[in-house]
Parts: C-alpha cells; sequence; structure tokens
C-alpha cells in the first residue's frame, strides 16, 4: 500500500492561497466559538473531566456493556448484528436491504460508513445512496471523501459549490449564492426522503442501560431518514457505548459546544422502539477498535466523540485541509488514529504536528493527543518507517546534540554560516525545512555566548 | 465462532483494567428555570418565540403568523388546523404541510430545547416534514439544564425521543447559516399553559 505524503499533498492545498486562507479563518473562527461557549459553563473543565472518566470507565468494561446494549436493544424489537470489519458491515448491510428488496438508502452523515468505504460497494450492488448532510452531500456529488469530520465541505469555497452543484443537480453554474445553493439541495433531496426504501443513521451515542441509538444533527436529516422510510440501519462503532441516560446529560453539554460553539446541536435525537410497521437494525462494527483497545498508550483515542475541535484548533490542519491526510479521520484525531489501522501507509501522519498540545486542550474527553503524537513518532522511528533524509537528519541531531563540545562548535558555525551561505544551498531541494520558511535573521550572540558574558560571572560572584 | 462472540472475547481480552464510574452531578444550584431564560436560548439557537394572545384563539394567531399557509396540521387539540392528523396513515401523506402544530412535555432553559416523542407527535415526521413548526410549551414544564432533563421517564418510555432547538440549520458552506436545511425552516414556540 502506497505511503501517504502528508507534506506532498498538502502543498497542493497551499497553493491555492485564496481557499488557504479561508480555511485557516474559519476553522479558528469554530475554534473561538468554542471558547466563548464552554467559557458560559462554570463547571466545564470538571464536565471534561467526567465524561474523560465515563468512557474510560466504559472502555475499561465494553465487553459488559456491548452485551447490556444488545440485550436491551433486542428486547425493544431491533436487530443486532456484528461486524468485524469493513468488509462485513457493508455485506451487513446490503443483506438487510437486499432481502427486504431495498434499492434506495436516505443516510445521514457517519465516519464509520465513510470508514468502511460503504457507498461505493453498496452502489456497485446497484444501491442509490443519497447523503442527506449539505456537506457530505457536496462531496459525494464531487467524488471527494469528507476532509472534516463535522463539516465535510469545508475546504470548498462557494464557488466550487456552485461548480459541483451545477454540474451534478442543475444549478446556475453563474450563481454562488450560499442560500440559493442550500434551497437548491433541499428541493433536490426532499423527494428522496418521500420515496426512499431505507433510511440510515451513525450514532454519536449508544446507550447500554436502554439500547437507544442518539444522533445528534443540525439540519434534521437523520430524522428525516429514520421517521419516513418502513427500514432504518444504525451503524454504530463499538466505542460509542455509554452505560446510562443520566451520561447524556454530560456529553451532550459538551458536544455541540466543543464542535461549533452552539449551546446544543438543533436536533438531539433518541432512536429506540421501531414505529410500528417497520424494521430497525443496529450493526455493531470492530473494525481494529477491540485491537486499539489492547494497546496501552492508545487505547485512549476510543474515547473520542468526534466533535472536530482538536482538527479546528490545530495550526497544521488549518493550513494542510483534511484531504492531505489521506484518511477517513484527519487532523490530530486522524494522526493518533490511522496509524492503528496501517503503520506503513499513514507513517507520514504523526509528523503533521508541531505538537504544541492545543488539541489536548481542547478535548472534551480529555485525550492526552500531544502525548500520543509524541509515542507514534517514536514508533514509527524505530520500525524503520521514517523517509530517508528525516531518518539521516535525526541521526545527525543525535549525534550533536548528545556531545555539547561539537553542538557549540556547530552552532557557532552555523550562525556564521547562515549569513553567507547561498540560498541555493539553503533553500535546496535537500532540505524540507527550508521549502516554505524563510531563516529567521540570526541575534548577534547565541544564548550561551549571551549567558556567559552576563551571568555566569554575577552568578560565580554570589 | 461467530463474529459477536469473536468481537466480545478479544474486547474482554484487551480491555484496561476496571476503572470507576463517577457520580454524575445535576449542576443546576441557582440556575432558572423561568420562561425568559428559556426564550433568550431559544433565541440563540434560531428560534422564535411569541406569547400567546389575551383571546385565547390559537387557530386565529397561528393563521396571522403564518398568512400564506395552505395546510396546517396540529397534533394537539388545542389548535385544530385544517389537515385532521388523525386520518394520516403514512409519514409521506404530510409532505405537503406549511405549519405543524404540536405540544411538547417540557423545555430546557439552558439551551432553549423541546422534548417531543410520538405520543406528542402522533406522526413524527410532522416535526420534519412541515416547512415551519409551532411548538406550544406550559410555561411551567421548563427544567433548568440538560442533566434535569435526562431524568426524564420519558427516555424510559418513549419509543422515540426528539429535543429540538430552533429550526432545521446548516452553515456547511462557507459558515454561511441557513435556517431550512432539510427540516423545519421556522419554528415558533407559543407559551401557553396545559389545560387542567
Amino acid at each position: 500500500m502506497k505511503r501517504i505524503d502528508h507534506a506532498e499533498a498538502s502543498s497542493k492545498f497551499i497553493r491555492a492561497k485564496d481557499h488557504v486562507e479561508f480555511h485557516d479563518k474559519r476553522l479558528w473562527d469554530l475554534r473561538q466559538k468554542r471558547d466563548r461557549a464552554s467559557e458560559h459553563i462554570p463547571e466545564w473543565e470538571e464536565l471534561r473531566t467526567l465524561a474523560s472518566a465515563i468512557k474510560e470507565h466504559t472502555l475499561a468494561h465494553l465487553a459488559g456493556y456491548l452485551e447490556e446494549f444488545e440485550r436491551n436493544a433486542t428486547k425493544n424489537g431491533a436487530h443486532v448484528h456484528w461486524a468485524r470489519d469493513a468488509a462485513e458491515h457493508n455485506q451487513i448491510v446490503f443483506d438487510i436491504m437486499s432481502s427486504r428488496n431495498a434499492r434506495t438508502l436516505v443516510k445521514a452523515k457517519s465516519m464509520l460508513t465513510d470508514e468502511c468505504d460503504m457507498r461505493p460497494f453498496l452502489e456497485k450492488r446497484g444501491i442509490d445512496i443519497m447523503e442527506s448532510d449539505l456537506g457530505e452531500r457536496i462531496q459525494q456529488l464531487d467524488d471527494e471523501p469528507p476532509s472534516h469530520i463535522v463539516v465535510p465541505a469545508v475546504h470548498k469555497l462557494r464557488t466550487d459549490v456552485a461548480r459541483v452543484f451545477s454540474q451534478t443537480i442543475g444549478t446556475d453554474p453563474k450563481n454562488s449564492d450560499v442560500h440559493y445553493l442550500a434551497e437548491s439541495q433541499r428541493q433536490h433531496t426532499r423527494p428522496y426522503f418521500l420515496k426512499a426504501d431505507a433510511g440510515m443513521t451513525g450514532a454519536n451515542f449508544a446507550v447500554a442501560e436502554t439500547g437507544t441509538v442518539v444522533v445528534c444533527t443540525n439540519e434534521g436529516n437523520a430524522d428525516l431518514s429514520v421517521n419516513l422510510p418502513n427500514l432504518y440501519i444504525a451503524s454504530i462503532g463499538i466505542e460509542k457505548i455509554i452505560p446510562r441516560i443520566e451520561h447524556l446529560g454530560v456529553f451532550v453539554r459538551m458536544l455541540s459546544r466543543s464542535a461549533l460553539g452552539s449551546a446544543i446541536t438543533q436536533l438531539t435525537s433518541h432512536f429506540r422502539v421501531p414505529r410500528e410497521g417497520t424494521e430497525m437494525h443496529i450493526v455493531l462494527v470492530d473494525n481494529g477498535r477491540s485491537e486499539r483497545l489492547g494497546m496501552a498508550d492508545f487505547w485512549y483515542s476510543l474515547k473520542c466523540i468526534r466533535c472536530g475541535a482538536c482538527m479546528n484548533t490545530c495550526p497544521v490542519y488549518r493550513r494542510s485541509g483534511g484531504l492531505s491526510y489521506g484518511a477517513t479521520y484527519s487532523g490530530p484525531i486522524g494522526v493518533i488514529i490511522d496509524p492503528t489501522f496501517n503503520l506503513r501507509k499513514y507513517s507520514s501522519l504523526p509528523f503533521a504536528s508541531t505538537l504544541n498540545g492545543s488539541c489536548t486542550s481542547v478535548c472534551p474527553v480529555r485525550i492526552n493527543i500531544h502525548e500520543q503524537i509524541y509515542k507514534w513518532r517514536q514508533i514509527i522511528s524505530e520500525r524503520n518507517q521514517l523517509p530517508m533524509i528525516k531518518k539521516e537528519a535525526m541521526q545527525i541531531m543525535g549525534k550533536l546534540l548528545s556531545k555539547p563540545k561539537l553542538y557549540r562548535a556547530a552552532v557557532d558555525a552555523a550562525g556564521a554560516g547562515v549569513e553567507h551561505l547561498p540560498r541555493f544551498m539553503m533553500y535546496s531541494s535537500l532540505n524540507a525545512w527550508g521549502r516554505q520558511r524563510e531563516v529567521p535573521k540570526a541575534p548577534p550572540l547565541t544564548f550561551r555566548q549571551w549567558y556567559l558574558k552576563n551571568r555566569a560571572k554575577k552568578e560565580a560572584k554570589r | 465462532m461467530s463474529s459477536r462472540d469473536e468481537i466480545l472475547e478479544r474486547v474482554r481480552k484487551n480491555q484496561p483494567a476496571p476503572l470507576p464510574l463517577p457520580p454524575i452531578p445535576t449542576f443546576d444550584a441557582g440556575l432558572s428555570t423561568s420562561i425568559e431564560t428559556f426564550k433568550d436560548s431559544l433565541a440563540r439557537m434560531g428560534g422564535k418565540f411569541v406569547d400567546a394572545e389575551a383571546d385565547g384563539n390559537l387557530d386565529a394567531q397561528i393563521r396571522a403568523l403564518f398568512p400564506d399557509a395552505k395546510v396546517i396540521c396540529s397534533a394537539t387539540s388545542e389548535v385544530k388546523g385544517n389537515r385532521p392528523i388523525e386520518g394520516i396513515r403514512t409519514p409521506q401523506e404530510l409532505h405537503d404541510v406549511d405549519v405543524g402544530v404540536v405540544r411538547a412535555l417540557f423545555g430546557v432553559a439552558e439551551t432553549g430545547s423541546v422534548w417531543l416523542s410520538e405520543a406528542e407527535y402522533k406522526v413524527n415526521a410532522l416535526g420534519f416534514l412541515s416547512q415551519h413548526l409551532v411548538v406550544l410549551l406550559d410555561p411551567s414544564h421548563i427544567v433548568a439544564n440538560m442533566h434535569r432533563a435526562y431524568q426524564h421517564h420519558g427516555f424510559v418510555d418513549a419509543n422515540y425521543a426528539v429535543f429540538m432547538t430552533g429550526p432545521s440549520a446548516t452553515a456547511d458552506i462557507e459558515g454561511i447559516l441557513i435556517h431550512g436545511a432539510q427540516g423545519i425552516r421556522t419554528m415558533t414556540v407559543i407559551p401557553v399553559p396545559t389545560q387542567r
């Protein structure tokens, strides 16, 4: 499998200057809205601690809670299926649909079905799929994966959407008015809701004590997908289980505040018992999660509630775009999840970080994201998955940093050298660092020279 | 071995050592349950709030609020409308409803949410296929925050339960806020005490 080159992929995104600037600004705006929303809640930090503890407890007792959820969901009249991996998940969904002669599916947004690459699998078998979340629909029509787990088309400008819609649903290519575009999608989507044979959602939470599937949306598309067709399928990752209804109080208060800065999503929907005369199917999906649960340093990533706050705050994500990660999950949370799916393929991702720790400080369930990123780097270098140039540079740096005299000589020489080096040497293709950066002007003294001159003597006098 | 048993076995083998489940406080000391707080929160989420007319004629008030509405479908006996919900056999029949009317069981001051289930809606799709939704809410049926809200027995009893907080919305294109993404374009809450 080809290794994702994050730096190379993001350079494409960076070339579109207006896109990068908008992307950066839009996501930072979400981060600031998140800050304001959380400041309204005096117990915010306590809620983060509680949310983390509930998730850690649940994961430590996950088998029991999964059985409890299955028991209660079955009692409610839902059918519970189990999928080891993506392929089994897709087959189960297809079998449920085809055995009931269902050909059309309206879908709410689900990262899990993206992770399983479900759409092409079903489409090849003749199933017509309508993604009903606006952002996800834009991405479906443009044949691109979502670039953000909450706002899937955030990397596109309105003119991009006008292009996609004019080529697919027949809007006026010159009209990029956002109200016009959104209204066009509403009009286009409505007949699908009315005629669909089946509806599908993911889940934000699945409650063990009641067998309830909880879905949070702003568009109301999940409720339309479930409340109209006679067949409802929910795909749920096994880490979405929470023990009791009362725990929703903690998570629902944090989810939308962390994601978009609003107090709650416009809709918070609880599906427990199928409507009379209809069927409800729940597919519990493992796809690597049970393995991750056994990884001492990395099981904490299973606490994630998919709010996207870590992506909105990440300087690398904001300036490289979600698609550059080449994975379903991008940004800081993707960086720590993706290598568990395929270490070699995603070995460049843990280096798409400045380790500033901002992701960790906004995470509503207190995942130590930046520490996990650092640990992945260690594993990747131990397993020899570093690209050649990075490895050579690291070895030279390692030698320098372990020998103080050599280091000082090198710093002095570099200080003198940078001043006089010709540009072609500083900014050559061998020096990845120099590609998008200018070296700042070096101060007249190094810190050590300054220290020896100003402080060392005074210290000695004391 | 079945997928179920295989997954459960691997989870059991890999799950970390037992950790305690913390008690959850309700964080509601000193919090308001007033209709005013609810109203402010609802406004932040794009919902409308209109006081009931003194004459108590809700049908006339709703017609005045939505003068262009052709189909008004009410799931509450307090408003008659012109499309009786009792006659609806499939949810798709509600596709042409301009204004849906429903009475919420309770509201949440923290968020401006109203709680609805199949018992209130009769046909759940009324809350999503209608172009506009009018919600009657007893101003004395308001809880302080989401912790209080989730103590409600409705979450154990109802087949389907939803917190609705303002209209359907999206900001998926350039962050521009649009009301009426896929579901209702507006939500109007009218405070009306429950008749005893």
